[in-house]
């Protein structure tokens, strides 16, 4: 069983659900308030990565990503080496191939909140601001923790967009499904099935706490 | 009359706007308002649909209507021609939803303290600690807004919205489904706080008898538009117009025409067009043979199972009970007297008379129970 390949999938998983949580928050706020007539161009954008094969997107990434490409240009001029095949290239892959996974739950709990409250609290006197940390953002628990939870668990399951982008170097980019699939490569199958079934227990154990958490968050202040 | 060199103009809310609104089910149409609200309680009445709410929005700045002017004193709320809205966070008006929209994860307190935080927080606290007894809310100051009764939430809403002391108060219909005694004690507790600041407050209802508790002027609406405005008994007790006698719970309209005027009686005679019947009704200046509606209320009409003498009521008609109907603390009767009546009756009257359908009736109209409304 490889640890390594396991603490670095959580590690990855861990940093793109951080990264996704403040990047959706505000962009999932937008698309759920805003009376812009093309705003069904920026939606089909966010859910681009659930319908195009991972292949596809971590093609493009690559492409982005490399010497030649814009991000991997100005990441070279920043820190003297390119994105692809590095940890730092995977997260931003990641990010954008989660992105949805983060994004739709919460314009879901957004758009289901109700609108005199934040109404109410502008009138109260409460900037934008306020009325989001004070109101919306206490009142979507439930949609939050869907959020995190969905991209964490997609990006600790992902394959396709890790291997284009990061290859499989160990302990940097040998994420926990490209590992599985080198031991089944291998006819190890042994070894596959310890670091699978571990895989399946841990995410089990994840979805189940949250969930059960989920469960109580829903609505803390109903009349008992 | 003595005039001073300078005269003290109270705060008036002067409204000139037009937005074109969609109400559910009916086809969009035109809230179009000139209105000047004066401190003290101005009730907007009207069915619903009629924009009431919208009216409200547009005020508190959550709509922008599409043209006109609205101005506080002599504040600037907002102006079309010069493109100019005022945010609603920086109006000062305190609005109380028929939802209510109380904070459900925050306390009665954290409630009640929401619209103060740009105060100090010993200020904030003194505040929040004058309004809660003043409301007979101070002993739920932990609770959250799902473990309030209606007219805990309703206290903690008005109370939310006063604490931060607005110079205009918008309330919409804040307390329905209120009983009787309730709402009187919760209007007396509004009453008392506005002797002391006497700002305007826009009350918007469809119950009369919340009219009659607070009203010292009505602004009808209907349709979108201001139908009539005054005192509640002259806009509300004598409509002249069929809208708002339905709004205001006239059950009995019957069409009709002028026979005669008999300006010597102060009265003149209507002619029912279903029936062959002809009543008083009070001297108006609507002309022999046009026609009218004539609006009664059931709760102003008499009902006798002898021929009635020597009464001052000028209409008496004869006719049949035909059904009876109880409804709440009251009956509904209907009765067939040429034209069809709905009488309003109690339950003890409908005993001690013993009442059924089908017995012989005489209705007994006061003349000034008769209200002429024009088509």
């Amino acid at each position: 069983m490889n640890l390594d390949a396991l603490l670095l999938s959580f590690r990855l998983a861990a940093v793109v659900s951080a990264i996704l949580l403040v990047l959706a928050l505000p962009l999932a706020y937008w698309l759920a308030f805003t009376h812009w007539r093309g705003k069904f161009l920026l939606e089909s954008v966010v859910a681009l990565p659930l319908v195009l094969p991972p292949t596809v997107l971590g093609f493009y990434a690559l492409i982005a990503l490399g010497p030649r490409g814009p991000l991997g240009r100005l990441w070279q001029f920043l820190f003297g080496h390119t994105l692809a095949f590095t940890f730092a290239g995977l997260v931003i892959a990641s990010v954008v191939y989660s992105l949805p996974f983060a994004v739709q739950p919460l314009i879901t709990t957004f758009e289901s909140l109700d609108r005199r409250l934040l109404e109410a609290s502008s009138i109260l006197g409460a900037s934008r601001t306020r009325t989001f940390f004070r109101i919306i953002v206490p009142l979507s628990w439930s949609g939050l923790i869907t959020a995190v939870v969905l991209s964490f668990a997609h990006t600790l399951g992902e394959f396709g967009v890790v291997l284009m982008v990061g290859g499989n170097l160990p302990g940097i980019t040998r994420t926990v499904s490209i590992d599985i699939y080198d031991r089944v490569q291998a006819l190890d199958f042994a070894a596959a099935n310890r670091t699978a079934f571990l895989l399946l227990f841990i995410s089990f154990i994840v979805l189940a706490v949250v969930y059960g958490m989920n469960r109580r968050v829903w609505s803390p202040w109903a009349a008992k | 009359m003595v005039t001073l060199g300078r005269e003290v103009t109270p705060p008036m809310l002067f409204v000139d706007i037009r937005k074109q609104f969609r109400a559910a089910g009916s086809p969009p149409f035109l809230l179009d308002v000139k209105e000047m609200f004066a401190p003290g309680f101005t009730v907007l009445f009207g069915p619903s649909g009629a924009g009431k709410s919208t009216l409200l929005d547009c005020i508190s700045g959550l709509l922008r209507p599409d043209d006109g002017l609205i101005k506080f004193d002599d504040e600037c709320f907002f102006d079309a021609a010069r493109r100019f809205s005022r945010p609603p966070q920086l109006r000062r008006t305190a609005y109380v939803f028929q939802s209510l929209a109380l904070f459900p994860h925050l306390s009665v307190k954290e409630n009640v303290a929401y619209g103060l935080s740009a105060l100090p927080s010993a200020e904030r606290q003194e505040r929040v600690e004058r309004i809660l007894p003043a409301f007979h809310i101070a002993a739920l100051r932990r609770r959250k807004p799902g473990e309030l009764s209606g007219g805990e939430k309703q206290r903690v809403a008005l109370a939310r919205s006063l604490v931060t002391q607005p110079q205009l108060l918008l309330l919409d219909e804040p307390l329905t489904g209120l009983d009787a005694a309730l709402r009187q004690a919760i209007l007396q507790d509004l009453r008392a706080w506005n002797a002391a600041g006497r700002i305007p407050i826009l009350y918007v209802t469809h119950n009369r008898e919340e009219v009659d508790a607070v009203g010292e002027r009505v602004v009808a609406l209907i349709n979108g538009r201001v139908q009539e405005s005054g005192a509640p008994r002259a806009v509300l007790d004598a409509p002249r117009s069929i809208a708002l006698a339905q709004a205001a719970g006239f059950e009995n309209l019957l069409f009709a025409h002028v026979v005669e005027h008999r300006p010597a009686d102060g009265v003149m005679r209507v002619a029912l067009a279903s029936a062959s019947c002809e009543l008083e009704i009070p001297l108006g200046t609507v002309p022999p043979r046009a026609a009218v509606q004539v609006a009664i209320r059931a709760g102003d009409i008499l009902l006798a199972t002898e021929a009635p003498r020597a009464l001052s009521a000028r209409n008496i008609l004869p006719g049949t009970l035909e059904t009876l109907e109880p409804r709440g603390s009251l009956v509904v009767a209907q009765v067939n007297a040429g034209a069809r009546f709905i009488v309003h009756l109690t339950p003890g009257a409908v005993r001690s008379l013993q009442l059924v359908p089908g017995l012989r009736v005489w209705l007994v109209l006061k003349t000034h129970s008769c209200h002429v409304v024009l088509p």
